[in-house]
């Protein structure tokens, strides 16, 4: 069973390096190797290069790839931590409220940029759009687990309709702010619905790349508490798990993980479906295994879909999101068939 | 040693459990009866404090059970609740090995594992450590977590008082198991050693508690040795039957007809 894993994890590891340098490669200018190491020895000594694919890899490619690469990391153990939190697999960032009430938030601050310009040249700036969609997620996440919360129990049905009427309250946020914004950038509503790696810069890498650290770092501790509340809130509570830190903290964790990196690329659904039900089977539902698991195959499956994104139909280049909806969305439905009607009422 | 006293416990002006003051002493088997809705379920769970809202005072040796974290409770106390259901796949190895949560870090130990193994030979679970939890029936759900229960208070630190809640332990189970689940629960018994258990057969409560209690509308109606509950016609006032008592040919013990 262990020589599995360690099997299981070198050839994912193997995947995920493999994805990410092609990821890098093809695009519409094509990298190859020897130019990607030029680069990076010509970036360690500090010197200016001249070649345009040089400056592509570094500008552009790479950056965009490790920004999806972290993304995904990030939607995927936020699937899991969801799902472990409301013992509930067909719970997602996506659809439970958390990436619409973010990208609200980071859109507000998009649209008043132009009025409050003082602030947004200090050092504070930069940090204000995931700011203010940290704000955003956990309202909105907060707002539907205490909505959909009846008699101390959280039922899938009311879960998921909440999540849809807090979404629809997210994304029509976002449309007023695009309406009203100057911002070119934000004014794209397709941005924010269906989520695009174009915009990335290696701002938005050690952000989403930060957070995703600490985030996954702390998660990773409380993997043995997640296990044990896999029996439920009371079972976990006998077993000495104080529950009600337990929830804060992840709750507060994925949030700001999935807050930071949905106000740099948008909200991208499904993602925290696919990557932890594959890995359940694969694997097993222990957590010291699925999240670091969920690290790999999420960053693996984001990045492969983006590249599909930039290729499929270039010269121009398709949302992300439309790629893991074909994908998530039938196996979104396929899970609420299964589990629907066997365990709609799990006590919390 | 489990002390209630002047315990009231009230959802939405129903009392439901009604002034209870009772002892349970270590060393014995305390099994409680009822009828259905006499709230003995509740009273489980306001002794383990998972229902914490009550009046009155619990208390675990003279402590207050409101003073103790979980922590330190969990590696001495187990309670094993009627039905435990997962939403995701997980072995039954994996299952019981949750037992052992309160006692190691990161990673289990050797002797966690040790326990591990030792309780699933005890409950037969040997075939089955590799299937999937959700995958078997009631009966062996229970005994994987009985099992799992089992690992939490094997082994208590330093010889520390140790307590076991079974609500409702023989649901699903059949007879051979329904024996096997008491006389192992009777054999951990000792003088460090509290045990509160609920069932629901009148006949497998006679013939395994040392003290019997009964509870009816949230009260305690008596609480004595089970050859003292069988005189008169206490039973089949709580129970609303007409009973008959006859005595096992060789044990002695009790039995009730109806």
């Amino acid at each position: 069973m262990r020589q599995n894993n360690s099997l299981f994890f070198t050839v994912l590891t193997l995947l995920m390096i493999l994805v990410l340098i092609a990821a890098i490669a093809f695009g519409a200018v094509g990298i190859l190797p020897a130019e990607m190491i030029s680069a990076m020895s010509h970036w360690f000594k500090a010197e200016q290069s001249n070649s345009i694919y040089e400056n592509v890899f570094l500008q552009l490619r790479l950056p965009r790839v490790l920004l999806c690469a972290i993304t995904g990391s990030i939607l995927a153990v936020s699937g899991v931590l969801m799902q472990g939190l409301f013992r509930n697999p067909v719970v997602e960032p996506g659809l439970i409220g958390t990436s619409a009430g973010a990208a609200f938030g980071a859109s507000i601050v998009f649209s008043l940029s132009p009025f409050m310009s003082p602030v947004f040249k200090s050092i504070l700036g930069p940090f204000l759009v995931p700011i203010f969609a940290f704000i955003g997620g956990l309202a909105a996440t907060i707002m539907v687990y205490s909505l959909a919360k009846n008699n101390k129990k959280v039922s899938i049905l009311p879960l998921l309709l909440v999540g849809m009427a807090i979404n629809a309250i997210g994304l029509s946020g976002v449309g007023l702010m695009t309406y009203i914004a100057r911002d070119p950038q934000a004014r794209s509503i397709t941005f924010w619905n269906m989520g695009t790696f174009s915009g990335a810069s290696w701002f938005q890498v050690f952000v989403t790349g930060f957070v995703a650290i600490v985030g996954i770092f702390i998660a990773y501790q409380q993997g043995k508490k997640l296990n044990v509340l896999l029996l439920g809130e009371q079972e976990a509570g006998y077993l000495g798990v104080e529950v009600n830190k337990l929830k804060t903290s992840i709750l507060i964790l994925n949030t700001a993980m999935v807050s930071v990196a949905t106000s740099f690329v948008g909200v991208i659904a499904f993602m925290g479906l696919i990557v932890p039900h594959v890995l359940r089977l694969l694997i097993g539902s222990d957590h010291r295994k699925l999240i670091p698991a969920s690290i790999l195959m999420g960053a693996l499956l984001l990045t492969l879909a983006d590249m599909g994104a930039r290729i499929l139909l270039a010269p121009s280049e398709m949302p992300i999101g439309i790629i893991t909806s074909i994908i998530g969305a039938p196996l979104y439905i396929f899970l609420l068939k299964k589990y629907q009607f066997n365990q709609n009422d799990l006590e919390l | 040693m489990i002390t209630a006293n002047q315990l009231k416990y009230t959802i939405a002006n129903k009392k439901i459990i009604d002034t209870i003051s009772v002892n349970f002493l270590p060393g014995v088997c305390n099994l409680i009866i009822g009828p259905n809705g006499s709230g003995k379920s509740t009273l489980i769970k306001l002794l383990t404090g998972a229902l914490d809202n009550y009046e009155g005072e619990i208390a675990y040796y003279g402590v207050d059970l409101k003073t103790y974290n979980k922590q330190s409770l969990a590696s001495c106390r187990a309670v094993l609740s009627q039905q435990t259901e997962l939403s995701f796949p997980m072995l039954v190895e994996e299952v019981v090995l949750l037992g052992r949560n309160p006692f190691f870090e990161f990673k289990p130990n050797k002797i966690d594992l040790e326990i591990v193994n030792e309780v699933i030979d005890l409950l037969d679970l040997n075939t089955f450590t590799k299937r999937n939890y959700q995958s078997l029936s009631g009966g062996e759900k229970q005994r994987v977590q009985y099992a799992r229960v089992l690992t939490q208070i094997w082994d208590p630190p330093n010889g520390a008082a140790r307590y076991l809640f079974l609500d409702e332990p023989l649901n699903n189970l059949d007879i051979y198991y329904q024996q096997l689940f008491l006389s192992i629960a009777v054999s951990l018994l000792n003088e460090n050693t509290t045990l509160v258990g609920v069932v629901h057969d009148i006949n497998i409560a006679l013939r395994y508690a040392e003290q019997l209690y009964i509870l009816k509308e949230g009260a305690l109606v008596i609480n004595d040795v089970p050859e003292k509950i069988v005189e008169g016609t206490l039973l089949n006032n709580v129970f609303n039957i007409n009973t008959q008592i006859i005595f096992h040919p060789t044990t002695g013990k009790p039995i009730v007809v109806f």
